[in-house]
Protein backbone atom coordinates (compact mmCIF):
# COMPACT_ATOMS: atom_id res chain seq x y z
CA UNK A 1 0.00 0.00 0.00
CA UNK A 2 3.11 2.19 1.07
CA UNK A 3 4.70 1.45 -2.08
CA UNK A 4 1.83 2.45 -4.52
CA UNK A 5 1.54 5.57 -2.46
CA UNK A 6 4.98 6.56 -2.75
CA UNK A 7 5.17 5.65 -6.24
CA UNK A 8 2.15 7.94 -7.12
CA UNK A 9 3.14 11.48 -5.05
CA UNK A 10 6.73 10.72 -6.51
CA UNK A 11 5.15 10.51 -9.96
CA UNK A 12 3.09 13.58 -8.98
CA UNK A 13 5.94 15.97 -7.75
CA UNK A 14 8.40 14.85 -10.84
CA UNK A 15 5.88 16.25 -13.27
CA UNK A 16 4.99 19.42 -10.98
CA UNK A 17 8.73 19.97 -11.28
CA UNK A 18 9.16 18.90 -15.08
CA UNK A 19 5.78 21.77 -15.55
CA UNK A 20 6.95 24.14 -13.13
CA UNK A 21 5.49 27.06 -14.97
CA UNK A 22 1.71 25.33 -14.69
CA UNK A 23 2.56 24.50 -11.34
CA UNK A 24 3.19 27.96 -10.30
CA UNK A 25 -0.23 29.62 -11.85
CA UNK A 26 -1.97 29.30 -8.58
CA UNK A 27 0.67 30.95 -6.75
CA UNK A 28 0.83 33.70 -8.72
CA UNK A 29 -2.88 33.64 -9.12
CA UNK A 30 -2.53 34.46 -5.13
CA UNK A 31 -0.37 37.09 -5.03
CA UNK A 32 -1.52 39.21 -8.03
CA UNK A 33 -5.24 38.58 -6.59
CA UNK A 34 -4.18 39.31 -3.16
CA UNK A 35 -2.21 42.55 -4.16
CA UNK A 36 -4.54 44.08 -6.18
CA UNK A 37 -7.09 44.47 -2.82
CA UNK A 38 -4.73 47.52 -1.29
CA UNK A 39 -4.18 48.76 -4.66
CA UNK A 40 -8.08 49.10 -4.72
CA UNK A 41 -9.12 49.72 -1.33
CA UNK A 42 -6.56 52.22 -0.56
CA UNK A 43 -3.49 52.30 1.80
CA UNK A 44 -5.84 52.96 4.70
CA UNK A 45 -3.94 51.10 6.87
CA UNK A 46 -6.87 49.93 9.64
CA UNK A 47 -9.36 48.91 7.01
CA UNK A 48 -6.63 46.76 5.10
CA UNK A 49 -5.84 45.20 8.17
CA UNK A 50 -9.76 44.56 8.83
CA UNK A 51 -10.37 43.02 5.29
CA UNK A 52 -6.80 40.98 4.67
CA UNK A 53 -7.82 37.78 6.76
CA UNK A 54 -10.94 37.22 4.63
CA UNK A 55 -9.16 38.46 1.58
CA UNK A 56 -6.04 36.55 1.91
CA UNK A 57 -8.55 33.23 2.80
CA UNK A 58 -10.18 33.65 -0.44
CA UNK A 59 -8.02 34.22 -2.30
CA UNK A 60 -6.35 30.97 -1.10
CA UNK A 61 -9.56 29.75 -1.87
CA UNK A 62 -9.97 30.22 -5.71
CA UNK A 63 -6.26 29.38 -6.08
CA UNK A 64 -7.06 26.37 -4.90
CA UNK A 65 -9.99 25.94 -6.89
CA UNK A 66 -7.60 26.91 -10.21
CA UNK A 67 -5.14 23.56 -9.87
CA UNK A 68 -7.47 21.45 -8.30
CA UNK A 69 -9.65 20.72 -11.70
CA UNK A 70 -6.60 18.87 -13.40
CA UNK A 71 -6.23 16.43 -9.86
CA UNK A 72 -7.85 13.81 -12.21
CA UNK A 73 -8.26 14.95 -15.41
CA UNK A 74 -4.82 14.56 -17.14
CA UNK A 75 -4.94 10.47 -15.58
CA UNK A 76 -8.00 10.18 -17.34
CA UNK A 77 -7.58 11.60 -20.47
CA UNK A 78 -4.06 9.55 -20.90
CA UNK A 79 -5.54 6.62 -19.23
CA UNK A 80 -3.20 6.19 -16.09
CA UNK A 81 -6.30 6.77 -14.04
CA UNK A 82 -7.41 3.41 -15.03
CA UNK A 83 -4.16 1.45 -14.38
CA UNK A 84 -4.37 3.16 -10.92
CA UNK A 85 -7.89 1.91 -10.28
CA UNK A 86 -6.81 -1.53 -10.99
CA UNK A 87 -3.82 -1.59 -8.72
CA UNK A 88 -4.15 -4.52 -6.07
CA UNK A 89 -4.57 -1.40 -3.40
CA UNK A 90 -8.00 0.04 -2.86
CA UNK A 91 -8.43 3.69 -4.37
CA UNK A 92 -8.50 5.49 -1.31
CA UNK A 93 -4.95 5.54 -2.27
CA UNK A 94 -4.65 6.56 -4.95
CA UNK A 95 -7.01 9.35 -3.41
CA UNK A 96 -4.87 9.91 -0.52
CA UNK A 97 -1.68 10.21 -2.63
CA UNK A 98 -3.39 12.59 -5.32
CA UNK A 99 -4.58 15.20 -2.74
CA UNK A 100 -1.51 14.93 -0.84
CA UNK A 101 0.53 16.27 -3.99
CA UNK A 102 -1.76 18.50 -4.82
CA UNK A 103 -0.92 20.07 -1.80
CA UNK A 104 2.41 20.03 -1.78
CA UNK A 105 2.45 21.67 -5.19
CA UNK A 106 -0.07 23.95 -4.59
CA UNK A 107 -1.15 24.37 -1.07
CA UNK A 108 2.06 24.41 0.72
CA UNK A 109 3.45 27.64 -1.38
CA UNK A 110 0.25 29.55 -0.65
CA UNK A 111 1.17 28.66 2.61
CA UNK A 112 5.09 29.91 2.41
CA UNK A 113 3.86 33.07 0.71
CA UNK A 114 1.09 34.32 3.22
CA UNK A 115 3.53 35.75 5.44
CA UNK A 116 4.98 38.44 2.17
CA UNK A 117 1.21 39.00 0.85
CA UNK A 118 0.32 39.86 4.79
CA UNK A 119 2.44 42.42 5.06
CA UNK A 120 0.70 44.04 2.37
CA UNK A 121 -1.98 44.49 4.52
CA UNK A 122 0.13 45.53 7.42
CA UNK A 123 -0.99 42.63 9.53
CA UNK A 124 1.15 42.45 12.76
CA UNK A 125 3.35 39.40 13.30
CA UNK A 126 1.55 37.48 15.24
CA UNK A 127 -1.47 38.10 13.17
CA UNK A 128 0.65 37.03 10.29
CA UNK A 129 1.92 33.55 12.35
CA UNK A 130 -1.60 33.08 13.38
CA UNK A 131 -2.42 33.07 8.97
CA UNK A 132 0.41 30.65 8.27
CA UNK A 133 -1.17 28.56 11.29
CA UNK A 134 -4.48 28.56 9.65
CA UNK A 135 -3.55 28.35 5.93
CA UNK A 136 -1.69 25.62 7.16
CA UNK A 137 -4.21 23.40 8.48
CA UNK A 138 -6.97 24.77 6.21
CA UNK A 139 -5.14 24.25 2.55
CA UNK A 140 -4.98 20.56 3.20
CA UNK A 141 -8.72 20.55 3.74
CA UNK A 142 -9.17 22.28 0.04
CA UNK A 143 -6.72 19.92 -1.45
CA UNK A 144 -9.24 17.30 -0.41
CA UNK A 145 -12.09 18.65 -0.72
CA UNK A 146 -11.51 19.80 -4.13
CA UNK A 147 -10.05 16.26 -4.99
CA UNK A 148 -13.57 15.46 -4.19
CA UNK A 149 -15.16 17.88 -6.75
CA UNK A 150 -12.44 16.65 -8.77
CA UNK A 151 -13.12 13.03 -9.12
CA UNK A 152 -16.98 13.30 -8.62
CA UNK A 153 -17.23 15.89 -11.98
CA UNK A 154 -14.32 14.13 -13.92
CA UNK A 155 -15.59 13.78 -17.52
CA UNK A 156 -18.71 15.64 -17.17
CA UNK A 157 -19.04 18.88 -19.30
CA UNK A 158 -18.49 22.25 -17.79
CA UNK A 159 -16.76 20.09 -14.84
CA UNK A 160 -14.40 23.32 -13.98
CA UNK A 161 -17.83 25.33 -13.29
CA UNK A 162 -19.31 22.39 -11.98
CA UNK A 163 -16.73 21.72 -9.15
CA UNK A 164 -16.92 24.99 -7.76
CA UNK A 165 -20.13 24.93 -7.37
CA UNK A 166 -19.67 21.46 -5.43
CA UNK A 167 -16.83 22.58 -3.73
CA UNK A 168 -17.11 26.28 -2.42
CA UNK A 169 -19.92 25.23 -0.16
CA UNK A 170 -18.09 22.67 1.44
CA UNK A 171 -15.11 24.65 2.15
CA UNK A 172 -17.14 28.25 3.76
CA UNK A 173 -16.57 26.06 7.77
CA UNK A 174 -13.34 25.93 6.90
CA UNK A 175 -13.03 29.83 5.21
CA UNK A 176 -14.78 30.94 8.35
CA UNK A 177 -12.34 29.79 10.81
CA UNK A 178 -9.21 30.25 8.84
CA UNK A 179 -10.28 33.93 8.42
CA UNK A 180 -11.90 33.78 12.16
CA UNK A 181 -8.23 32.68 13.57
CA UNK A 182 -6.62 36.00 12.48
CA UNK A 183 -9.27 38.36 13.19
CA UNK A 184 -9.05 36.82 16.85
CA UNK A 185 -5.47 37.54 17.06
CA UNK A 186 -5.81 40.91 15.46
CA UNK A 187 -8.53 41.67 18.44
CA UNK A 188 -5.79 40.61 21.47
CA UNK A 189 -8.00 37.42 21.69
CA UNK A 190 -6.84 33.36 21.69
CA UNK A 191 -6.94 32.20 18.23
CA UNK A 192 -6.89 28.11 19.92
CA UNK A 193 -10.35 27.53 19.80
CA UNK A 194 -10.14 28.47 15.42
CA UNK A 195 -6.95 26.05 15.35
CA UNK A 196 -9.06 23.35 16.88
CA UNK A 197 -11.78 23.38 15.07
CA UNK A 198 -9.80 24.04 11.67
CA UNK A 199 -7.65 20.73 13.33
CA UNK A 200 -11.04 19.08 13.50
CA UNK A 201 -11.68 20.05 9.68
CA UNK A 202 -8.75 19.07 8.65
CA UNK A 203 -8.72 14.71 10.93
CA UNK A 204 -12.96 14.51 9.62
CA UNK A 205 -11.65 15.74 5.85
CA UNK A 206 -8.62 13.00 6.39
CA UNK A 207 -10.85 10.04 7.26
CA UNK A 208 -14.32 10.99 5.13
CA UNK A 209 -12.82 12.84 1.92
CA UNK A 210 -10.52 10.09 0.36
CA UNK A 211 -12.75 7.26 0.99
CA UNK A 212 -15.80 9.52 -0.95
CA UNK A 213 -13.09 10.65 -3.85
CA UNK A 214 -12.28 6.63 -4.53
CA UNK A 215 -16.20 6.03 -4.64
CA UNK A 216 -16.43 8.71 -7.09
CA UNK A 217 -13.28 7.84 -9.07
CA UNK A 218 -15.11 4.28 -9.78
CA UNK A 219 -18.50 5.79 -10.62
CA UNK A 220 -16.47 8.58 -12.86
CA UNK A 221 -14.29 5.60 -14.93
CA UNK A 222 -17.30 3.43 -15.63
CA UNK B 1 -23.96 -18.94 -25.11
CA UNK B 2 -20.30 -18.90 -26.68
CA UNK B 3 -18.13 -21.73 -23.99
CA UNK B 4 -14.50 -22.10 -24.61
CA UNK B 5 -14.36 -25.48 -22.73
CA UNK B 6 -11.35 -25.69 -20.70
CA UNK B 7 -10.89 -25.82 -16.59
CA UNK B 8 -11.18 -21.77 -15.61
CA UNK B 9 -9.10 -19.17 -14.37
CA UNK B 10 -11.27 -16.78 -15.23
CA UNK B 11 -14.63 -17.82 -15.65
CA UNK B 12 -18.05 -15.57 -16.85
CA UNK B 13 -21.13 -16.77 -16.49
CA UNK B 14 -24.11 -15.42 -18.36
CA UNK B 15 -22.49 -12.40 -18.49
CA UNK B 16 -24.35 -8.63 -20.42
CA UNK B 17 -22.91 -5.78 -21.33
CA UNK B 18 -24.35 -3.03 -21.77
CA UNK B 19 -23.79 0.82 -22.85
CA UNK B 20 -26.49 3.44 -21.85
CA UNK B 21 -29.57 1.67 -22.99
CA UNK B 22 -27.92 -0.49 -25.35
CA UNK B 23 -27.32 -4.00 -24.80
CA UNK B 24 -23.68 -4.88 -26.44
CA UNK B 25 -23.84 -8.80 -25.80
CA UNK B 26 -25.66 -11.22 -23.53
CA UNK B 27 -25.56 -14.47 -22.05
CA UNK B 28 -21.66 -14.78 -22.75
CA UNK B 29 -19.95 -17.76 -21.09
CA UNK B 30 -16.62 -18.20 -21.00
CA UNK B 31 -13.34 -19.92 -18.87
CA UNK B 32 -10.04 -18.43 -20.01
CA UNK B 33 -7.39 -21.09 -18.66
CA UNK B 34 -3.54 -21.00 -18.13
CA UNK B 35 -1.32 -20.89 -21.22
CA UNK B 36 -4.67 -20.22 -23.51
CA UNK B 37 -4.58 -16.92 -25.78
CA UNK B 38 -8.00 -15.91 -26.68
CA UNK B 39 -8.72 -13.30 -29.81
CA UNK B 40 -11.55 -11.08 -29.39
CA UNK B 41 -13.24 -10.29 -32.51
CA UNK B 42 -16.14 -8.50 -33.62
CA UNK B 43 -17.32 -5.76 -35.42
CA UNK B 44 -16.88 -1.55 -34.53
CA UNK B 45 -19.52 -1.20 -31.35
CA UNK B 46 -19.92 -4.34 -30.60
CA UNK B 47 -18.66 -4.58 -26.98
CA UNK B 48 -14.92 -5.70 -27.36
CA UNK B 49 -13.55 -3.24 -25.23
CA UNK B 50 -16.68 -3.12 -22.96
CA UNK B 51 -16.23 -6.31 -22.26
CA UNK B 52 -12.47 -6.41 -21.62
CA UNK B 53 -13.00 -3.79 -18.89
CA UNK B 54 -15.94 -5.63 -17.06
CA UNK B 55 -13.44 -8.29 -17.01
CA UNK B 56 -10.79 -6.32 -15.96
CA UNK B 57 -13.47 -5.20 -13.12
CA UNK B 58 -13.37 -1.46 -15.03
CA UNK B 59 -17.11 -1.40 -15.66
CA UNK B 60 -19.99 -3.55 -13.66
CA UNK B 61 -21.50 -5.85 -15.63
CA UNK B 62 -25.67 -5.66 -16.79
CA UNK B 63 -25.76 -9.23 -15.72
CA UNK B 64 -24.01 -12.18 -14.72
CA UNK B 65 -20.45 -11.81 -13.12
CA UNK B 66 -16.95 -12.20 -13.45
CA UNK B 67 -15.08 -14.98 -11.67
CA UNK B 68 -11.07 -15.18 -11.09
CA UNK B 69 -9.67 -18.66 -9.60
CA UNK B 70 -13.49 -18.63 -8.19
CA UNK B 71 -13.21 -15.54 -6.57
CA UNK B 72 -15.62 -12.63 -7.22
CA UNK B 73 -14.29 -9.80 -9.12
CA UNK B 74 -14.58 -6.75 -6.20
CA UNK B 75 -13.28 -9.47 -3.60
CA UNK B 76 -10.37 -10.12 -5.73
CA UNK B 77 -7.20 -10.29 -2.98
CA UNK B 78 -4.56 -8.25 -4.01
CA UNK B 79 -2.09 -11.23 -4.55
CA UNK B 80 -4.54 -11.80 -7.32
CA UNK B 81 -4.89 -8.35 -8.89
CA UNK B 82 -0.95 -8.23 -9.18
CA UNK B 83 -1.37 -10.98 -12.08
CA UNK B 84 -4.01 -9.06 -13.92
CA UNK B 85 -2.39 -6.61 -16.39
CA UNK B 86 -4.87 -4.46 -18.55
CA UNK B 87 -3.68 -2.16 -21.48
CA UNK B 88 -6.01 -0.11 -22.99
CA UNK B 89 -6.83 2.14 -25.75
CA UNK B 90 -5.08 4.53 -24.19
CA UNK B 91 -1.21 4.47 -23.46
CA UNK B 92 -1.10 5.67 -19.88
CA UNK B 93 1.86 7.23 -20.45
CA UNK B 94 2.78 11.18 -19.03
CA UNK B 95 4.39 13.24 -21.83
CA UNK B 96 7.05 14.80 -19.09
CA UNK B 97 8.35 11.53 -17.88
CA UNK B 98 10.77 9.20 -19.48
CA UNK B 99 10.01 6.24 -21.15
CA UNK B 100 12.35 4.28 -18.28
CA UNK B 101 10.23 5.95 -15.87
CA UNK B 102 7.04 5.33 -17.35
CA UNK B 103 8.00 1.65 -17.42
CA UNK B 104 8.81 1.60 -13.76
CA UNK B 105 5.61 3.50 -12.79
CA UNK B 106 3.33 0.91 -14.13
CA UNK B 107 5.10 -1.86 -12.89
CA UNK B 108 5.13 -0.13 -9.40
CA UNK B 109 1.19 0.60 -9.95
CA UNK B 110 0.86 -3.08 -10.48
CA UNK B 111 2.27 -3.94 -6.76
CA UNK B 112 5.94 -4.91 -8.55
CA UNK B 113 9.14 -3.25 -8.10
CA UNK B 114 11.60 -3.99 -11.22
CA UNK B 115 15.48 -3.36 -11.26
CA UNK B 116 17.22 -1.34 -13.62
CA UNK B 117 18.16 -4.31 -15.33
CA UNK B 118 15.11 -5.41 -15.49
CA UNK B 119 13.60 -2.63 -17.15
CA UNK B 120 16.47 -2.13 -19.53
CA UNK B 121 15.98 -5.34 -20.70
CA UNK B 122 11.72 -4.85 -21.57
CA UNK B 123 12.89 -2.28 -23.41
CA UNK B 124 15.96 -3.92 -25.09
CA UNK B 125 12.96 -6.54 -26.03
CA UNK B 126 11.03 -3.79 -27.59
CA UNK B 127 13.59 -2.02 -29.35
CA UNK B 128 13.67 1.34 -27.27
CA UNK B 129 15.83 1.09 -25.29
CA UNK B 130 17.61 3.89 -26.60
CA UNK B 131 14.97 5.73 -25.89
CA UNK B 132 15.29 4.98 -22.33
CA UNK B 133 15.99 8.82 -21.29
CA UNK B 134 14.20 10.39 -23.48
CA UNK B 135 10.66 11.93 -22.37
CA UNK B 136 7.37 10.65 -23.73
CA UNK B 137 6.13 13.54 -25.83
CA UNK B 138 9.18 12.89 -28.45
CA UNK B 139 8.26 9.41 -29.17
CA UNK B 140 5.79 8.39 -31.80
CA UNK B 141 2.81 6.16 -32.10
CA UNK B 142 4.38 3.46 -32.48
CA UNK B 143 7.10 4.39 -29.98
CA UNK B 144 4.82 5.11 -27.40
CA UNK B 145 2.83 1.73 -27.49
CA UNK B 146 5.97 -0.22 -27.68
CA UNK B 147 6.53 1.83 -24.40
CA UNK B 148 3.32 1.06 -22.89
CA UNK B 149 3.22 -2.61 -23.77
CA UNK B 150 7.11 -3.33 -22.28
CA UNK B 151 6.17 -4.08 -19.08
CA UNK B 152 4.57 -7.29 -20.59
CA UNK B 153 8.30 -8.04 -20.96
CA UNK B 154 9.02 -7.24 -17.25
CA UNK B 155 9.61 -10.51 -15.67
CA UNK B 156 6.13 -11.51 -13.83
CA UNK B 157 4.61 -14.27 -12.17
CA UNK B 158 1.86 -16.28 -14.31
CA UNK B 159 -0.47 -13.76 -15.09
CA UNK B 160 -3.59 -13.13 -17.23
CA UNK B 161 -3.12 -9.92 -19.71
CA UNK B 162 -6.49 -7.97 -21.36
CA UNK B 163 -5.20 -6.17 -24.02
CA UNK B 164 -7.35 -4.12 -26.16
CA UNK B 165 -5.72 -3.27 -29.75
CA UNK B 166 -2.58 -3.67 -28.41
CA UNK B 167 -0.86 -3.96 -32.22
CA UNK B 168 -2.33 -0.80 -32.38
CA UNK B 169 0.64 1.07 -34.08
CA UNK B 170 3.06 -1.14 -33.94
CA UNK B 171 5.10 -2.32 -37.46
CA UNK B 172 5.49 -5.59 -38.23
CA UNK B 173 8.54 -5.76 -36.34
CA UNK B 174 6.38 -4.76 -33.33
CA UNK B 175 4.00 -7.46 -33.93
CA UNK B 176 6.55 -10.19 -34.36
CA UNK B 177 7.78 -8.96 -30.68
CA UNK B 178 4.07 -8.60 -29.23
CA UNK B 179 3.47 -12.53 -29.88
CA UNK B 180 6.46 -13.54 -29.12
CA UNK B 181 5.53 -12.28 -25.74
CA UNK B 182 2.25 -13.70 -26.15
CA UNK B 183 3.63 -17.06 -26.75
CA UNK B 184 5.95 -16.53 -23.36
CA UNK B 185 3.01 -16.07 -21.57
CA UNK B 186 1.55 -18.88 -22.69
CA UNK B 187 4.29 -21.27 -21.57
CA UNK B 188 4.96 -19.91 -18.31
CA UNK B 189 1.71 -20.57 -17.33
CA UNK B 190 -0.60 -17.11 -18.05
CA UNK B 191 -3.25 -16.47 -20.09
CA UNK B 192 -4.46 -13.68 -22.68
CA UNK B 193 -7.33 -12.48 -24.15
CA UNK B 194 -6.97 -9.61 -26.87
CA UNK B 195 -9.10 -7.71 -29.16
CA UNK B 196 -7.47 -7.19 -32.18
CA UNK B 197 -9.11 -5.99 -36.03
CA UNK B 198 -5.81 -7.33 -37.23
CA UNK B 199 -5.08 -11.24 -37.77
CA UNK B 200 -2.75 -12.45 -34.76
CA UNK B 201 0.35 -14.40 -36.79
CA UNK B 202 0.89 -16.54 -33.94
CA UNK B 203 1.05 -20.31 -34.09
CA UNK B 204 1.97 -21.35 -31.00
CA UNK B 205 -0.21 -21.71 -29.12
CA UNK B 206 -2.94 -21.08 -32.02
CA UNK B 207 -5.26 -18.40 -30.08
CA UNK B 208 -8.49 -19.44 -29.63
CA UNK B 209 -11.31 -17.15 -31.18
CA UNK B 210 -14.21 -15.40 -29.35
CA UNK B 211 -16.50 -13.59 -31.86
CA UNK B 212 -19.15 -11.25 -30.67
CA UNK B 213 -21.08 -11.16 -33.77
CA UNK B 214 -21.89 -14.51 -33.12
CA UNK B 215 -23.54 -14.09 -29.97
CA UNK B 216 -27.42 -13.09 -30.22
CA UNK B 217 -28.07 -9.49 -31.81
CA UNK B 218 -27.82 -6.85 -29.27
CA UNK B 219 -30.49 -4.58 -28.48
CA UNK B 220 -32.29 -2.20 -26.16
CA UNK B 221 -32.36 -2.98 -22.66
CA UNK B 222 -36.13 -3.93 -21.19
Amino acid sequence: MRALFLALLLRDLRLAARRRLDAMLPLVFFVVAVSLFPLGVGPETQTLRQIAPGVVWVCALLATMLSVQQVYAGDQADGSLEQLLLAPQPAIVVAAAKSLAHWLVNGAPLVLAAPVVGLLFDLSPAALGALVISLLLGTPVLSLLGGLGAALTLGLRSAGMLLILIVLPLTMPVLIFGAGAVVAVEAGQSPAGHYSLLGALLIATLIGAPLATAAALRISTE
Amino acid sequence: MLTIDIAPSLATAALAGQRGDRVLFRGLTLTLVHGQIVWLRGRNGRGKTSLLRILAGLSAPAEGGVLYGGQALPTLAAEWRQRLVYIGHANALKDDLTVAECVRFAAAVQGRQPSQGDIDAALAVWGILPLRNAPVRRLSQGQRRRTALARLALPQPPSIWLLDEPLDALDDEGVQTLCTLLSGQATRGGSVMLTSHQALPLSEPMPTTLDLDALEAPGRAA
